[in-house]
């Protein structure tokens, strides 16, 4: 008797939080299933059914996709952001690394006085035009690297590696120092191989954020063609027409609707592929550190 | 007396500080790799952390670009920008506004990002659970741009899918981007939709972190699960729920610029103009960077104050903060 009681009661328990989970992924999977089928709606398709979450398989168009993959504005855009990425998270790697290693020795004469001075920017930020000004006396105005160096180190991100490398047995790095190994051979042959959950972890969150980036091109290139995908999309999402953005054909062509859900979801896609890659290091990743 | 105490003989304390600075430089010497891996960090930090610091000093004059941020002058009253922002008729409309979306957005999100992880813990079907856990991050690596994207498919009045539902049940589409009624619903429930599979993380390690010995004993005593809940699951991750609102009462001013400054438009500036897009539109658009600047300070001082009560608050209740 009493077993049964408790597990009618864990059963409508149960009912009761993966109907909730199973509600939950459904509202967030809804809108980005709805752009998809919105990017491969056919042209002048009008038997949409439920609400247009449904269209048939063999009903699915790829001409939004064609053109505007085969279009220069916008690979001239995806290539524009794949510079930025990449060398821009390669400079991040490059600045982060070494700084936050440093930093992370509790030996190293100085270290309070360092700490401070990574602390004071971290917790009072001079604002947006002071750093425009920095930017733009060091004529940087209308070149990649206005978008990469003023976030070149990202203090949170600094801080969390810190925190990982301090977390580093000392016997380990202490070995390698009386094999007479310099600290920059620990960092290389030892540190690093031992850190690569944080190093993906933190190289994924500059990459994310050098992909998205928009603010910052909206702020500092004012020359088209050096603009990114964010920017491009934008300015996509906010056309009536389309003629700018795709090679205009009158015969064969897709619907304004398709173009601008085709193009959200390829500026989606390469973070929506490498994310299942990374996601297995970064939940340990974020947690140290962010809030000790 | 006292001096003698306080100042000991000469000869000795030279022989220790010279001991002691030829102790320092050894080590500084044993460390130099250390110091020359740091040279890029620090000029970085020197140019684009500290520079613009020394640049904020427009916010004190009267910054004319052809003189140059040194060579302008000072304000007669110092303080003159601050007082004109603090009088200005914007100044409760942009105050108002960062505090009422910042508070909708922590005080509906939170119990959303609780309930879920408290779903994808105790929900027996693991693969289920880990499957929602993980779909449920991916909005948060998607830009504002994308989202508005998104937002334009979901709520556009004419084929946006919450219209298309309400013109079905034979109502008005209502323009949701464009309606100073709807308008800050939509910035709190997209940020809601980003947010708050990635702001589980913290509740559900919490979570993982709780002696499973509680339940075991609790269940032997006859506690249903949902006196489990309260009983054991609230009370172990109620050290995070009170750090993380008061990290995020301490950022209260961040109403959320990006996303703001990519879904707003001039129909909706009344209920969705915060600190932050004033500032860019005064400096960036009307060129009133010593203004902008100064509005800049004013936000940056105050959340500054803010964050330093948060966290010493934070770290008296449950012992940890941000720093």
């Amino acid at each position: 008797m009493m077993n049964k009681a408790k597990s009618f009661d864990d059963i409508t328990f149960q009912i009761l939080v993966n109907g909730m989970l199973i509600s939950i992924l459904v509202a967030v999977l809804i809108p980005m299933w709805k752009v998809l089928v919105e990017s491969v709606t056919p042209l002048n398709y009008n038997q949409v059914q439920a609400y247009g979450l449904w269209l048939p398989f063999s009903k699915w168009d790829f001409e939004a996709y064609k053109q505007l993959l085969s279009h220069p504005f916008f690979l001239r855009a995806v290539t524009n952001s794949s510079i930025i990425t990449v060398g821009g998270t390669i400079i991040n790697m490059l600045l982060t690394v070494p700084f936050a290693y440093a930093l992370s020795n509790r030996t190293l004469p100085g270290r309070k006085f360092f700490i401070i001075m990574v602390m004071v920017p971290f917790l009072f930020n001079a604002g947006l035009i002071p750093t425009y000004l920095v930017v733009q006396k060091l004529d940087l105005i209308d070149k990649y690297w206005a978008v990469i160096l003023p976030g070149g180190i990202n203090i949170t991100n600094l801080l969390v590696m810190k925190a990982f490398f301090e977390g580093i047995p000392e016997e380990l790095t202490e070995a390698a120092r009386l094999d007479g190994a310099n600290e920059f051979h620990v960092l290389m042959r030892v540190v690093m191989p031992l850190s690569k959950p944080i190093l993906l972890t933190i190289g994924l969150f500059y990459a994310v954020g050098h992909w998205n980036e928009f603010f910052s091109a909206i702020l500092y290139l004012n020359d088209a063609s050096l603009q990114p995908l964010p920017v491009l999309l934008r300015n996509i999402l906010l056309a009536a027409n389309m003629n700018e953005y795709v090679e205009y054909d009158a015969f064969s062509s897709a619907s304004v609707q398709a173009i601008k859900a085709a193009s959200v979801f390829l500026t989606a896609l390469p973070m929506v592929i490498i994310y299942p890659f990374i996601q297995q290091y970064f939940t340990k990743g974020t947690l140290l550190g962010s809030i000790k | 007396m006292s001096e003698a105490i306080l100042v000991p003989p000469k000869k000795k304390a030279s022989v220790v500080s010279k001991k002691r600075l030829l102790r320092t430089w050894k080590s500084v010497m044993k460390h130099r790799v250390l110091y020359f891996m740091m040279i890029p960090g620090l000029i970085y930090f020197l140019v684009f952390r500290y520079l613009p610091l020394w640049n904020a000093q427009i916010a004190f004059k009267n910054f004319q670009p052809l003189l140059g941020i040194e060579a302008s002058p000072f304000m007669e009253n110092l303080f003159e920008h601050f007082e004109t922002f603090i009088n200005s008729f914007y100044f409760s409309q942009l105050i108002g506004n960062t505090l009422i979306l910042s508070l909708m957005k922590l005080s509906m999100g939170m119990p959303i990002a609780i309930i879920l992880a408290l779903c994808i813990y105790e929900s027996m079907y693991k693969r289920l659970a880990r499957f929602v856990q993980t779909i449920s991050y991916v909005p948060h690596f998607l830009s504002w741009v994308i989202m508005f994207g998104i937002l334009l498919v979901m709520l556009s009045p004419g084929e946006g899918l919450i219209n298309e539902v309400i013109k079905s049940t034979g109502n008005e589409p209502i323009p949701f981007m464009l309606s100073p009624q709807w308008f800050r619903w939509v910035v709190v429930w997209s940020d809601i939709w980003k947010e708050t599979g990635w702001g589980t993380i913290f509740y559900l390690a919490a979570l993982m972190a709780i002696d499973p010995t509680l339940f075991e004993a609790a269940a032997v005593d006859g506690a249903s699960r949902l006196q489990r809940i309260w009983f054991i699951s609230l009370p172990g991750i109620l050290p995070t729920i009170v750090v993380v609102t008061l990290l995020r009462l301490g950022s209260i001013l961040d109403a959320g610029f990006y996303q703001i400054f990519v879904l707003y438009s001039l129909p909706v500036y009344s209920v969705s103009d915060i600190i932050d897009t004033w500032v860019y539109r005064q400096g960036v658009l009307e060129f009133q960077f010593s203004m902008a600047t100064a509005v800049g300070l004013f936000k940056g001082a105050i959340g500054l104050a803010l964050v330093l009560v948060a966290n010493r608050l934070a770290k008296r209740i449950t012992g940890s903060g941000l720093y």
